[in-house]
Formats: C-alpha cells, sequence, structure tokens
C-alpha cells in the first residue's frame, strides 16, 4: 500500500450499530479525556471528575473521591460516643446541626434515652434553620455556577450570615455548632435569642421574593437549567437519592413525614415535589421547601414550651450503652444523613458508621451528564449539592 | 408491614434449606436483622425487592463490619463426689475456643413506595484472610455501587458481580484495609514543638534507642 493510496487517508467506519468506535474517524474527532479538578472552582471542593468528552459532549463521566479523606469512621471508633459529637460538625460543614442531631438520633435509640419537649422543639428550630442556609447557599452557588458572578452568591450569603450570628450567639460557634447532647441540648435559648431567631424568619420569606423575583423567572436561568440533567424517579430510588434530589423527580418520600422523628408529626408543612426531574426542578424545590421550612419555624417558636433541655437520666461522660447497634436517620438539607452504631459495652462505639447523603447521591452524576456538555456539567453537580466533608468523610 | 418473623417464615418457604437467621438485636432500638447464607444472597434480594408485600426498593446503607477471630473462654462447673467422704467438691474447668474471624456486610432496606422498614440484612464472609467474597447487591440497588466500593476499599471484603470494584477513597497504590481492626497505622512520627503522650510514645517507637531522644532534642530559636 503506497504512501498516496487514498485508502489510508479514509480508513473504514465502525460496523453499523457497533459500539465501537473508528479511531481515526474523519467525521468526529477524537475523544478527549479531561480531568476536572481536584482544584476547580465549580466543584465546590476537592472533587474530582474524569470526563471524556466527544467535542464538548460527554461521553463517560468518573468521579473520584479521597482527597479529603481522614478516615471519619476509625477515628469515631478510637473516642468515646460523646467524643465522636464535635466531629460530626466537620462532616457536613454547612449544616452541623443537623449532623449533631443525627447523631444524638442514632445514640439515643442505641441507649433508649428519651428527650425533653422544649429540646425537641429547639432542634427542630434548629434543623429547620439550617435547611433555610443550607438551601439559600446552594441556590446561590448554582447561581454563581451558570456564570452570574457575584450578586446572587452575596445576596444570599447576606442572608446566611443572619443565621450563623443566631448560631453563634446560641452555640458559640459560627459552623462548628457542637450543640446536641444524647438526651437533649448542649444550651438553653434566651427569651431574646428567641426574639432574634423569630425576627430572621419572619424576614425571611421577604428576602425569599426579592430573590425570586431576580432569579426564578430569569430566562439565561431557565434556558441554562431546564432540561438539563434531567433523572427518573425509577433510577432515583434505586440508586438510593434522597432529599430534594429524589422530590425534585416526583416521589413523596421525606423523613420528617414518613418516620415522624422528633416532634414533627405535630407540625403543618407541606412536601414539594417536582415534575420533570431537571436542574431547574431542583432548584425550585429547594426554594419551596424553605418557604415550608419558614411556616415550620412560625409553628415552633408559636408552640414552643418552657422546661428542661436536658433528659435528667442522661449520661454524656462515662456513657457506656448496653451492646446492640442502631440505625438513626433523619431528613439533612442534602438528603437522608444517618448513623449507624454497634455497641460492645464499651466507652467506645464498635462500630460507627456515617450514611453520608450526598455521597450517595453522585452515584447517578454520570448517568444524568451523559450526552450534556462540560458548562452544564458544572451545573448539574452543583444542584447536587455536594459537601466533600461529607463525601470523602 | 409484616412482623421479622413472619418475614423469615415467608423466606424459610420460599427458600427452602437455606440457613436464614433472624439476627437479635438486645438494643432499646430493637432493630433485629436477617443474617442470609452467601449462596442465597442474589436470589433473596432479587426478592425482596419483588415482593409485592415488602417492594423495599431503596437500599439506605451498605456497610461493612469486622469481626476479627477472638478467644472465647468457656468456664464449665462440675461437680466431683469426695473420695475422703466429706461433701461433693466444686469443680471449674475452663476451656478456651478461638471463634474464626468474618467481615460481615449490613444493608439497610427501607421501601419508598410503602414507606416501611428498615429491613436489615447481614451476609457473612467465610473468613478473613482468602474467603472474602460476597454477591453485590449493585445489581439490584444501584445505589450500593459507590457504598459497596467503599466497604472493598476499607475492609477488604470483595464483590462479586460488581460492574466497577476499585478503590474509592484511598488511593489506588494503597496496600492495606485501614477500617479492619488490625490495622497499624504507618509510623509517621513528626517532632513538634510542644510533644506530648501520644507523640512522646509515637517518638520512642519511631527513633532506636541509641538516637536522641526527642524530650533532648533542642527547642526551637527563640523568635526575636
Amino acid at each position: 500500500m503506497s504512501a498516496s493510496d487514498p485508502s489510508t487517508l479514509f480508513p473504514p467506519l465502525a460496523a453499523p450499530g457497533s459500539n465501537v468506535r473508528a479511531v481515526h474517524d474523519p467525521f468526529h474527532g477524537d475523544l478527549l479525556e479531561v480531568s476536572m479538578g481536584p482544584h476547580h472552582p465549580s466543584t465546590h471542593g476537592v472533587f474530582r471528575m474524569v470526563v471524556t468528552l466527544d467535542g464538548e459532549r460527554i461521553v463517560k463521566l468518573k468521579p473520584v473521591f479521597g482527597y479529603l479523606h481522614r478516615n471519619h469512621e476509625k477515628i469515631g471508633e478510637n473516642t468515646t460516643y460523646l467524643g465522636s459529637m464535635p466531629y460530626t460538625d466537620r462532616l457536613d460543614y454547612m449544616c452541623s446541626m443537623t449532623n449533631n442531631w443525627a447523631y444524638a438520633l442514632a445514640v439515643e435509640k442505641l441507649a433508649g434515652q428519651p428527650v425533653p419537649e422544649r429540646a425537641e422543639y429547639l432542634r427542630i428550630i434548629l434543623a429547620e434553620l439550617t435547611r433555610l442556609l443550607n438551601h439559600t447557599c446552594l441556590a446561590g452557588f448554582l447561581l454563581q455556577d451558570t456564570g452570574a458572578s457575584g450578586t446572587p452568591l452575596m445576596y444570599a450569603f447576606r442572608e446566611r450570615e443572619k443565621i450563623l450570628d443566631l448560631f453563634e450567639s446560641l452555640s458559640g460557634s459560627r459552623m462548628m455548632c457542637n450543640y446536641q447532647r444524647f438526651g437533649g441540648c448542649r444550651v438553653d435559648a434566651s427569651p431574646q435569642w428567641l426574639e432574634a431567631a423569630r425576627r430572621v424568619a419572619a424576614n425571611y420569606s421577604e428576602f425569599l421574593d426579592e430573590y425570586e423575583t431576580l432569579i426564578t423567572g430569569n430566562e439565561i436561568l431557565m434556558a441554562r437549567t431546564q432540561g438539563v440533567g434531567k433523572l427518573s424517579p425509577e433510577l432515583a430510588v434505586s440508586a438510593g437519592v434522597t432529599g430534594p434530589m429524589l422530590r425534585a423527580t416526583g416521589v413523596n418520600y421525606d423523613l420528617r413525614k414518613v418516620d415522624g422523628y422528633g416532634l414533627y408529626p405535630r407540625f403543618e408543612f407541606r412536601v414539594p415535589l417536582g415534575d420533570h426531574g431537571d436542574t431547574y426542578d431542583r432548584y425550585m424545590i429547594r426554594v419551596l421547601e424553605m418557604r415550608e421550612s419558614i411556616k415550620i419555624l412560625q409553628q415552633a417558636f408559636r408552640d414552643l414550651p418552657g422546661g428542661p433541655i436536658m433528659d435528667p437520666k442522661s449520661k454524656l461522660r462515662g456513657f457506656r450503652p448496653k451492646a446492640g447497634e442502631s440505625y438513626g436517620r433523619i431528613e439533612g438539607p442534602k438528603g437522608e444523613i444517618g448513623f449507624y452504631l454497634i455497641s460492645d459495652g464499651s466507652p467506645n462505639p464498635y462500630r460507627y458508621r456515617v450514611r453520608a447523603p450526598s455521597f450517595v447521591n453522585l452515584t447517578i452524576l454520570e448517568d444524568m451528564c451523559l450526552g450534556q456538555t462540560v458548562a452544564d456539567a458544572v451545573i448539574i453537580l452543583g444542584s447536587v449539592d455536594i459537601v466533600l466533608g461529607e463525601v470523602d468523610r | 408491614m409484616e412482623s421479622l418473623e413472619q418475614l423469615h417464615g415467608r423466606l424459610l418457604t420460599r427458600f427452602p434449606g437455606a440457613e436464614i437467621v433472624v439476627v437479635n438485636n438486645p438494643a432499646p432500638s430493637a432493630q433485629h436483622s436477617l443474617l442470609v447464607p452467601r449462596d442465597v444472597a442474589r436470589e433473596l434480594a432479587f426478592f425482596l425487592r419483588d415482593d409485592p408485600a415488602l417492594a423495599l426498593d431503596y437500599c439506605s446503607n451498605v456497610t461493612g463490619v469486622d469481626w476479627p477471630e477472638k478467644e472465647i473462654i468457656e468456664t464449665t462447673k462440675s461437680t466431683v463426689p469426695d473420695p475422703a467422704g466429706g461433701a461433693p467438691k466444686v469443680v471449674e474447668t475452663k476451656t478456651k475456643r478461638i471463634q474464626p474471624g468474618y467481615f460481615e456486610v449490613v444493608y439497610h432496606l427501607f421501601s419508598i413506595a410503602l414507606k416501611h422498614g428498615p429491613v436489615i440484612v447481614r451476609v457473612r464472609t467465610g473468613n478473613r484472610t482468602d474467603d472474602v467474597t460476597v454477591p453485590s447487591f449493585t445489581p439490584i440497588w444501584r445505589s450500593g455501587e459507590f457504598q459497596e466500593r467503599e466497604v472493598y476499599d476499607l475492609f477488604g471484603v470483595t464483590f462479586s458481580g460488581h460492574p466497577d470494584l476499585r478503590r474509592i477513597l484511598m488511593w489506588d497504590e494503597f496496600k492495606d484495609h485501614p477500617m479492619r481492626k488490625d490495622y497499624v497505622e504507618p509510623d509517621d512520627y513528626e517532632w513538634e514543638p510542644t510533644p506530648h503522650g501520644v507523640v512522646l510514645e509515637k517518638a520512642r517507637q519511631h527513633y532506636p534507642p541509641a538516637v536522641v531522644a526527642p524530650a533532648e532534642t533542642p527547642p526551637p530559636a527563640a523568635k526575636p
């Protein structure tokens, strides 16, 4: 075969219907493998995805984890039950209050520890404030990912700061709250604090109105997010997706309603459900959930009873639950956060396992991104709402 | 939802001859679990998912537990008649028995369609060294994909039938499995300006005895 033979210039394409792609396909370019992250502003931390591209379309996407791995579970096995409590703050560092609650709930199930009513109300108040905080941040970051540089994120962070101030004045720390205890809470909320929190909750819907006027009906946001990263309800259920991502596909599963943990059955609120399971729905569900959270907060402030915040029989130091195991889960802002504990009667848990919502939610990242462009993958990842402290643990 | 005993009875009629055991949980949480032999685990998982009364379509949590082999000392008391004709003596005999170790993979299953759960399924490996394969549930519940990879990574349990079994949190070249109970941390001693108990102990193991002890290391020069 000579060099001028035209057949070498145009080698045959792959057989029709075959999945095998001819390597030198004159009508398509070669595939390109791009490593996005771990240091990339759009990956929300040290997350990396190895993306295989055909032009600008994604044909394969493999997430790579572990850049923030510190073996949280082993550390949990080597410390006491109470010693793990401040460490759960570092899992999902946006939502330390809900992490604390999930862990406290698992230990309370393990030891059969009751919780006084006022503490349950305080937990609900703080969990719903955390939900507001998390969803606000997500909306800001999502807009940042679409290219709305700065303004929406700063609006969101302005509101976030108000909630963080509340957390700081109650627990002493903005983000690492370390507030819940087995059988109650650490410090009581003063009337002044409750008044300040009530004011924040009352003004929040005004902020949401303002934010929604700016963003929700925005044509560019709709064009960038509607129909992008669609997820079917069947796949979402099979892949264990939880939280707003699951409800955006139209599956009605909210642990606050299903498990009715804490005192949630006393509260009246609705579970917003999506229709299409795309990125816009995921954004919209979060905005609607914030409005429901405000309703829950108002009911909690209205009904908050007096009384102790710690069960008098609860034991923190020298706490040794009897042998057994328990799995406790709550509806965190990102999805189902669960703790699985096995006790062998010693002061340390024999096995301490964290079921992290955003780790499991990432399972279907590839399925949502296939066929989309790289720019869309950034938005889809933003709508999954990951925090790497929790993914890598 | 039916009780675990009823479910256990149904499973025994559905899988005759299989050794399915209810593992009792004495804690107040009362979350009892089903111990399933490896050979029927896959079919049983399909049954749990597809049975209309159960419809466990959501596999929430997959995790591993390490149970190393342990020495059990059993004390048995027996009365021996006194040959001299006195009162019979009580003699305690101690027998040592080594309970072989194994890994356990625990699945927490819930139903989103019927909103009940959890049904907890445990699968055990044969031992802790060479017989560490269990069937993967990822073909049944996709949520197992990353979580089973994590169990493989941190415990060294291999899952047959998993589509993409690689390390996930540790790097690919890493050799050991850090969540095992007998894992030994690497010697990563670093001198600290204020050595305290744990650091001093690490230093003692790190340095051979002839070398300068860390307490004698000169403190850093004071800042002007």
